[in-house]
């Protein structure tokens, strides 16, 4: 069985993160690193193939400029068995659609059973992409899946939905997100460290997958009209009390004239 | 020059900061405060291949370089010395001697269990009345029917009494040389040996959750095979072992005051007095920036002393001046950073607390101060 897990080139999620009002883009420039949701999609798809056995293989793909390969890198050194690197500059500037369809081509060429992709990305967060990537791919797609459980030819999940849960089956191929509830994602070990530099990276460009449409920001569907910074958070409130259990009123009925409690 | 890192070196690097702040972090203060020995997180370094870092992968290591290994300390340390030492003291001084001076049965008996961090080796030189002056060590050990009985005292030994230590490795007198100085020689003494016993942990100011110990050895009985390497070579085997040594516990200073100094910066930016934080005052953003000044400084040192090793240069130098260096500015660093939490860097609950107790050693471990001194002293020709 043919495992494909995305996985995304991300800003450091504790810098701050700022837009270039030119390009419009997220400024790149600082420390980046593969993107936190990537990794439990990374371990879902190491423990099925641990459970279905050696002949299942997990290949990561990325679509993303050559630095991208330091997360690729730590995707193999947690376990996975090769990667699909899409480094063009003609993807530069693609939006969610653009990125799904390159993705799905790159895909498609290298032949799918399951493609495993993270809930979101923590720089853009749209969440669209995986489902994106499974209508360009012509398969059912399984968004927020929090269990996942192959038997044979059937792939049974549960979804999470703002409720609850639902439990879904279907058939191979297909798509499917996950989402931190799935697993803990392991480290990567001394040894897989010292191992991935022996496993491909396997380079591609637009060229070699012959895109139909074009991608990258000729190619943009969407528009990024305006942007502002995030309002200034105000000062908080400051209630001077005489005691401690004033205090507490006057909080709690704060919190109910917010509806809170 | 390139001062860039190895895909290697920056994957270790990121997955020891990973581990050290998810994994350690959390559990430093209450670690420290109980002095508990943290079975769970060796466990777990031993997985990743954290124990054996430096050996080959045919020994059990994960065959990665010196600067990876000092890069490992220093994020350790930088959340928590004691776990940092641990790790240190196992591979440099516990399994290192295995590696450089033993026969292969021995590497394949010692230094592959070791390598896997299935159990911790300790390496026990200093005595109760010798310790810079470590060839005066009083310790003997007569062969005796094809056995070593040994007689004698080890002090303050790293790693030597925990439930996963597989022995210690010692120095002691095997006899005279030619010219009536008492011989030397290092031998290999697993936990079980009759006549072997260690004492309680002491209870110490830093390092509170590594396991120390004072050793015991009444007609202490080992076979002759276990004699490690050479006999007579035990003084020349230490130097080499301390030497490599210093790189890791000079790793370890500047991890630990890294971590000072982000508890300092992130402190000063949250700390207002004066109706300002206290990060604009000039007087602490000038003790922010002599902290940068000085831990960029030491951890250069360290790092060409690891690169230096690794391209199979002499290293006793630079290793020596890195292991002074970085404990002295771990020194001034972790009083600044105190000095900038005010009384509450003197509370318990701020972690620069305990790092201010656990930075002392730095200055004596492993060769204080003023013996790092001599050494250099030495190099230079004098
Ligand atoms: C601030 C900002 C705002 C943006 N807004 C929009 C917008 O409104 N509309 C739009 O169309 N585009 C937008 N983009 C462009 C967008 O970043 C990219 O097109 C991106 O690939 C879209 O996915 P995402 O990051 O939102 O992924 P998500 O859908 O949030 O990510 C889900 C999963 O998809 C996978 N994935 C995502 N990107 C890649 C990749 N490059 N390679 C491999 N796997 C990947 C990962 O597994 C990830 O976990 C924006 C970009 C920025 C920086
Ligand atoms: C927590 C801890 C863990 C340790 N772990 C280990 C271990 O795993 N294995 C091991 O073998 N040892 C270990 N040690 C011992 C450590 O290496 C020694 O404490 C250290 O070498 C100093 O020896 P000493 O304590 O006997 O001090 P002394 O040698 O008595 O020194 C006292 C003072 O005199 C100074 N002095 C001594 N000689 C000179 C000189 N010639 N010129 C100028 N000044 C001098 C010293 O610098 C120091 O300031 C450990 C110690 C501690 C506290």
């Amino acid at each position: 069985m043919k495992i494909v897990v995305t996985v995304k080139l991300v800003p450091d999620t504790t810098a701050d993160k700022r837009i270039d009002p030119a390009t419009k883009r997220l400024v790149r420039t600082g420390e980046t690193v593969l993107n936190p949701f990537d990794e439990y999609a990374i371990e879902a798809a190491l423990q099925l193939k641990e459970k279905l056995g050696a002949e299942t293989t997990v290949t990561v793909v990325t679509m993303a400029p050559e630095r991208g390969k330091e997360v690729v890198r730590k995707a193999l050194a947690m376990g996975a068995d090769d990667a699909l690197m899409l480094s063009d500059p003609g993807c530069e500037g693609s939006d969610v659609m653009g990125t799904a369809y390159a993705l799905a081509g790159a895909i498609a060429k290298n032949g799918f059973d399951l493609v495993v992709c993270g809930t979101q990305s923590t720089d853009a967060i749209t969440g669209e992409l995986p489902g994106a990537l499974a209508e360009f791919l012509g398969v059912p797609g399984l968004t927020y899946v929090r269990k996942l459980e192959i038997d044979g030819t059937t792939l049974r999940a549960e979804r999470e939905t703002d409720s609850g849960f639902l439990k879904v089956t279907t058939g191979l191929p297909a798509v499917v997100s996950v989402t931190k509830s799935i697993n803990e994602p392991r480290y990567p070990s001394l040894k897989g460290i010292m191992g991935a530099k022996k496993k491909t990276i396997a380079p591609l460009t637009l060229a070699e997958l012959a895109l139909e449409h074009p991608i990258g920001s000729g190619g943009a569907k969407t528009e990024l009209v305006a942007l502002t910074d995030p309002p200034a958070r105000g000062k908080g409130k400051v209630v001077e009390v005489s005691s401690g259990a004033e205090g507490a009123k006057v909080i709690m009925d704060f919190l109910h004239a917010k509806k809170l409690i | 020059m390139d001062f860039e890192l190895s895909d290697e070196q920056r994957a270790i690097q990121s997955l020891c900061r990973d581990f050290a702040q998810s994994e350690v972090r959390p559990r430093a203060e209450a670690m420290d405060a109980a002095a508990e020995f943290p079975y769970d997180l060796v466990k777990k370094m031993a997985d990743l291949g954290l124990m054996g870092l430096p050996f080959p992968e045919e020994y059990g290591g994960a065959g990665a370089d010196t600067v990876s290994y000092a890069l490992a300390i220093c994020e350790l340390a930088r959340v928590d010395a004691s776990t940092a030492i641990t790790v240190a003291a196992h591979v440099s001084l516990g399994s290192t001697p295995f590696f450089l001076f033993g026969t292969e049965e021995q590497k394949r008996k010692y230094l592959v269990p070791c390598a896997r961090g299935e159990m911790l080796w300790g390496f026990g030189l200093t005595e109760p009345q010798a310790g810079s002056d470590a060839g005066g060590a009083r310790t003997r050990a007569e062969l005796r029917d094809g056995s070593w009985v040994i007689n004698g005292t080890k002090a303050f030994i790293t790693n030597s009494g925990t439930e996963i230590t597989g022995g210690t490795t010692i120095t002691a007198i095997t006899g005279t040389d030619e010219r009536g100085r008492p011989e030397l020689s290092n031998i290999i003494v697993p936990q079980d040996t009759p006549g072997f016993t260690r004492s309680k942990q002491y209870n110490k100011m830093g390092w509170r959750a590594s396991d120390t110990r004072e050793l015991a050895f009444q007609d202490a009985v080992v076979p002759v095979e276990n004699l490690l390497g050479e006999r007579g070579k035990g003084l020349h085997q230490f130097l080499k072992i301390l030497d490599g040594g210093r790189i890791s516990v000079a790793a370890l200073s500047v991890g630990l005051a890294m971590g000072a100094y982000d508890e300092a910066l992130k402190y000063a930016k949250e700390r207002h007095q004066f109706g300002r934080a206290i990060s604009k005052f000039q007087a602490i953003q000038f003790k922010l920036a002599d902290m940068l000044c000085e831990i960029e400084h030491a951890k250069l040192m360290v790092l060409k002393a690891a690169w230096e090793k690794d391209t199979g240069r002499d290293f006793a130098m630079s290793a020596s001046l890195a292991k002074l260096y970085s404990g002295e500015v771990s020194g001034r660093v972790v009083n600044d950073a105190v000095q900038i939490h005010g009384g509450y860097g003197f509370m318990d609950e701020y972690p620069v607390s305990r790092m201010y107790r656990d930075q002392k050693i730095n200055e004596i471990g492993e060769g204080t101060n003023e013996i790092q001194r001599l050494v250099i002293a030495r190099l230079m020709g004098l």
